[in-house]
């Protein structure tokens, strides 16, 4: 075993930083590739939402009914999947409801409250989310005071382009009673 | 503090754990022949830390693995030198695997009772070649691809067992997505979590039976922590030192191209550590390579397992000693006669180059606008008339040139017998074709049968006379037609000549310039005997040509030797069409588009 030192203080000392050594190196050891994947993981943080960057044709006026039943539609633009861009494919789903004549309104088909995709219940003629039962009218608006949803179903601004229904597409976050695009 | 560490050592007996992994005793006091464990275990943390990180952004698939090996490398914030840390570290592994093993049996710790150790080490060793051999073909480069189908080809020769086990290994009878989730998972899961189990072991028993300790003892005996402890610190230091210098100086690990079946890659070669076993197959002639592959290794692997017993004898130690400083220095040779006999070879030299230029330019290609497309990468090389311009050397260069050689810079030894056709229908080039002195040279049309023909007849008679007027109208000419091309690299300068351009437009088509007595322009005059000047080297006018010189458009029955390479089945119509962009410098560049080479 150890002998006994012969100058305790000196000794003392020189362990003191000898330990101290062992602790910021080892520390530092544990710290570059620790570092270096950290970086890695966190790169999604600076990643913004695309989106189709405008308003994107949606469907003809001809399609959607004249009585004022909501209709899902796909919407179609291009998508950025990290290396990946895939030229026109579904980047997510409206329902358009005809409000007159030539006037449309849109509704992004996810629920506000944590995301699911809201159905239209023809028989009862509202929207229901089928994960929390959240109801909704019509125009989106909250129609149960008990709904777990923060806030009614979120409107797109919808522009008449000819025959043409084009909606300007995006998402919103969820849970919130704000209306917070996502960025 | 001290209350919630008690409460936890009541509960976990942590304390004792610590103590006795800390406190080791070390005979004869700390000493840096004892790090080389540490330092290997160092690595292998590393290993695991950015392995896992590696993981959250890999997809083994054959048309996903080096796309997200690419962005991982390319767009992910530290990427390239999370890649480039793993990458080295492996390499650094191995080096310390063989450092590890040495020092064992130099100092006689594989002897009698550490026996079972020793074949824990051993097998450990050969794990973790198993994660080398592994890694390699993760990122569905060209070089891993080519390497690993090596290794996995000599798996195949194992005797009775060969080819079902290479099927085995490979998830099927080719290379595919099955390869790659087969060898990702014995790569992040298997291997590992064997490699863990044992390390367990191996430390267990090495604590079991405590250190050898390196008789005489120069010093008292000491704990492990701090001295030893400190020394493994800065031996880990330097491991991370050296590793962090190469992966700085080769920013990351290297990307080749991504895999391609149909694509040679003569530079593949493994990793610079498994190059002794490369060399030592080229001494085994065909059918014998199983020897060299399976045999003889696992033979002197079989003795590797021995050396304990063989230990036992003072001469027996002796031998081990000697056999294994045979082995590295034998390694170590074919190592250097590897790649001595790769710095002699030319070919390897090119092939190189071509690997390195593939490999630019597919990243180049990868982070366009366009981006990657769902059928991968690869498809951007095949799709990239730059990359595809070696079609011309070997369909066009047996008679034209590219500035004198065959478009790849290597110079076919018989005379051209068509146009050099760097620049074609630049306005330097038809500046060239048009010059008196010079159509009826070798560079253009002096080993073709219009030598004497009657465009030649005309420039020497009528040309080599034009006045400073009808010079300054040829030039227009030459603006004209050049024009009609539509060149990429000229775009610009046609856009500032659009006048001139206008005036050699009309100069063509009037006659003044006696242009149409042979060929047509914007007309279509059956009589004309020239090819036609409508749309000269554009797209169009060139996959014509390439397609068929025998057209009326073109040469009609007058064409000299040029084979109709549509009409006979040569060249499908996306060849042609690369080799026609390739000719007109039109391929994809960051900055601007259509920058010739």
């Amino acid at each position: 075993m150890c002998a006994a030192p012969k100058h305790p203080e000196s000794e003392e000392r020189r362990g003191f930083f000898k330990r101290a050594f062992c602790y910021v190196f080892g520390g530092l050891l544990a710290l570059v590739p620790a570092g270096a994947g950290l970086a890695v993981f966190l790169d999604p943080l600076r990643r913004k939402t695309a989106g189709p960057g405008g308003a994107v044709r949606v469907a003809s006026l001809n399609a959607l009914p004249n009585d004022g039943v909501p209709r899902k539609f796909p919407v179609i633009a291009d998508r950025s999947d990290a290396w990946n861009k895939y030229p026109n494919t579904a980047i997510g789903a409206v329902y358009l409801r005809r409000t007159g004549d030539r006037e449309v309104a849109a509704l992004h088909v996810v629920c506000p409250h944590a995301g699911c995709f809201v159905d239209y219940a023809a028989d009862r003629d509202n929207f229901l989310c089928p994960c929390h039962n959240s109801t909704f009218a019509l125009d989106g608006s909250i129609n149960d005071p008990k709904s777990p949803s923060p806030r009614g179903m979120d409107p797109l601004e919808v522009e008449l382009r000819g025959n043409e229904i084009w909606v300007a597409f995006k998402n919103f976050r969820a849970g919130t009673h704000e209306r917070i695009p996502e960025a | 503090m001290k209350k919630l560490v008690d409460w936890l050592d009541s509960r976990t007996g942590c304390r004792k754990l610590v103590h006795e992994a800390l406190f080791e005793n070390v005979p004869g006091g700390a000493r840096w022949r004892y790090v080389w464990g540490s330092t290997l275990t160092f690595a292998l943390v590393v290993q695991f830390i950015t392995g896992i990180f590696l993981w959250m952004a890999y997809i083994p698939g054959s048309q996903s693995a080096w796309e997200s090996v690419y962005y991982i490398q390319n767009e992910m914030w530290g990427g390239w030198f999370l890649r480039g840390l793993h990458h080295f570290m492996a390499q650094a592994m191995t080096v310390l695997l063989v450092l590890h093993l040495m020092q064992v049996v130099i100092d006689g710790a594989y002897k009698a009772p550490r026996e079972v150790n020793f074949w824990f080490g051993v097998v450990l060793l050969l794990l973790v070649l198993g994660l080398s051999l592994t890694g390699y073909l993760l990122p569905w480069d060209q070089k891993g691809y080519w390497a690993t189908k090596v290794a996995t080809n000599i798996a195949g020769v194992t005797p009775v067992i060969g080819p079902s086990l290479q099927k085995l290994i490979i998830g099927g009878t080719d290379y595919g997505h099955h390869t790659l989730t087969r060898f990702f998972a014995l790569h992040a899961g298997v291997l590992p979590g064997a490699i863990i189990v044992l390390l367990v072991g191996h430390i267990y028993l090495f604590r079991r039976h405590g250190i050898t300790a390196k008789q005489p003892y120069k010093k008292p005996d000491a704990h492990f922590w701090p001295d030893q402890v400190l020394k493994d610190i800065v031996a880990c230091l330097a491991v991370l030192a050296v590793v962090l210098f190469f992966v700085i100086r080769y920013r990351g690990a290297e990307l080749t191209a991504p895999a391609d079946p149909s694509e040679p890659y003569s530079a593949a070669r493994p990793e610079w550590y498994f190059m002794f076993l490369f060399q030592f197959l080229k001494y085994f002639p065909g059918g014998t390579e199983v020897w060299g592959a399976i045999v003889i290794p696992s033979v002197l692997m079989g003795i590797l397992f021995l050396m304990p017993f063989l230990g036992k004898w003072k001469l027996g130690h002796r031998f081990n000693l000697g056999l294994l400083w045979v082995l590295v220095f034998g390694a170590g040779l074919l190592t250097w006669l590897a790649y001595a006999e790769d710095r002699r070879n030319p070919a390897f030299a090119v092939a190189q180059r071509e690997a390195h230029r593939d490999a630019e330019r597919v990243k180049i290609l990868a982070s366009a606008p366009a981006g990657i497309p769902v059928s991968g990468a690869v498809t951007l090389l095949r799709e990239d008339p730059f990359t595809q311009g070696p079609l011309f050397a070997k369909y066009c260069a047996s008679c034209h040139r590219y500035d004198g050689h065959d478009g790849t810079g290597v110079v076919p030894k018989d005379s051209p017998s068509a146009p050099d056709l760097k620049g074609f229908a630049t306005s330097e080039w038809l500046a060239d074709v048009l010059d008196p002195d010079k159509f009826d040279s070798e560079r253009y049309f002096g080993n073709t049968k219009f030598k004497d023909g009657k465009m030649s007849r005309f420039l020497k008679k009528t040309v080599a006379k034009f006045n400073e007027d009808e010079k300054e109208n040829l030039q227009k000419v030459i603006l004209a037609l050049s024009a009609e091309a539509q060149l990429p690299s000229q775009a610009e300068v046609d856009h500032l000549d659009a006048t001139l351009i206008a005036e050699g437009r009309q100069l063509i088509a009037n006659d003044t310039m006696r242009c149409t007595e042979c060929h047509n322009f914007r007309s279509q005059e059956e009589d004309a005997s020239a090819p036609d000047l409508t749309g000269y080297g554009s797209r169009d006018w060139l996959i014509g040509i390439i397609s068929n010189p025998t057209h009326e458009q073109f040469y009609g029955k007058k064409n000299d030797r040029m084979p109709a390479f549509a009409e006979e089945g040569i060249l499908d119509q996306k060849q042609i069409g690369l080799i026609a962009d390739w000719l007109r410098g039109d391929w994809y560049e960051p900055s601007k588009k259509g920058k010739g080479r």
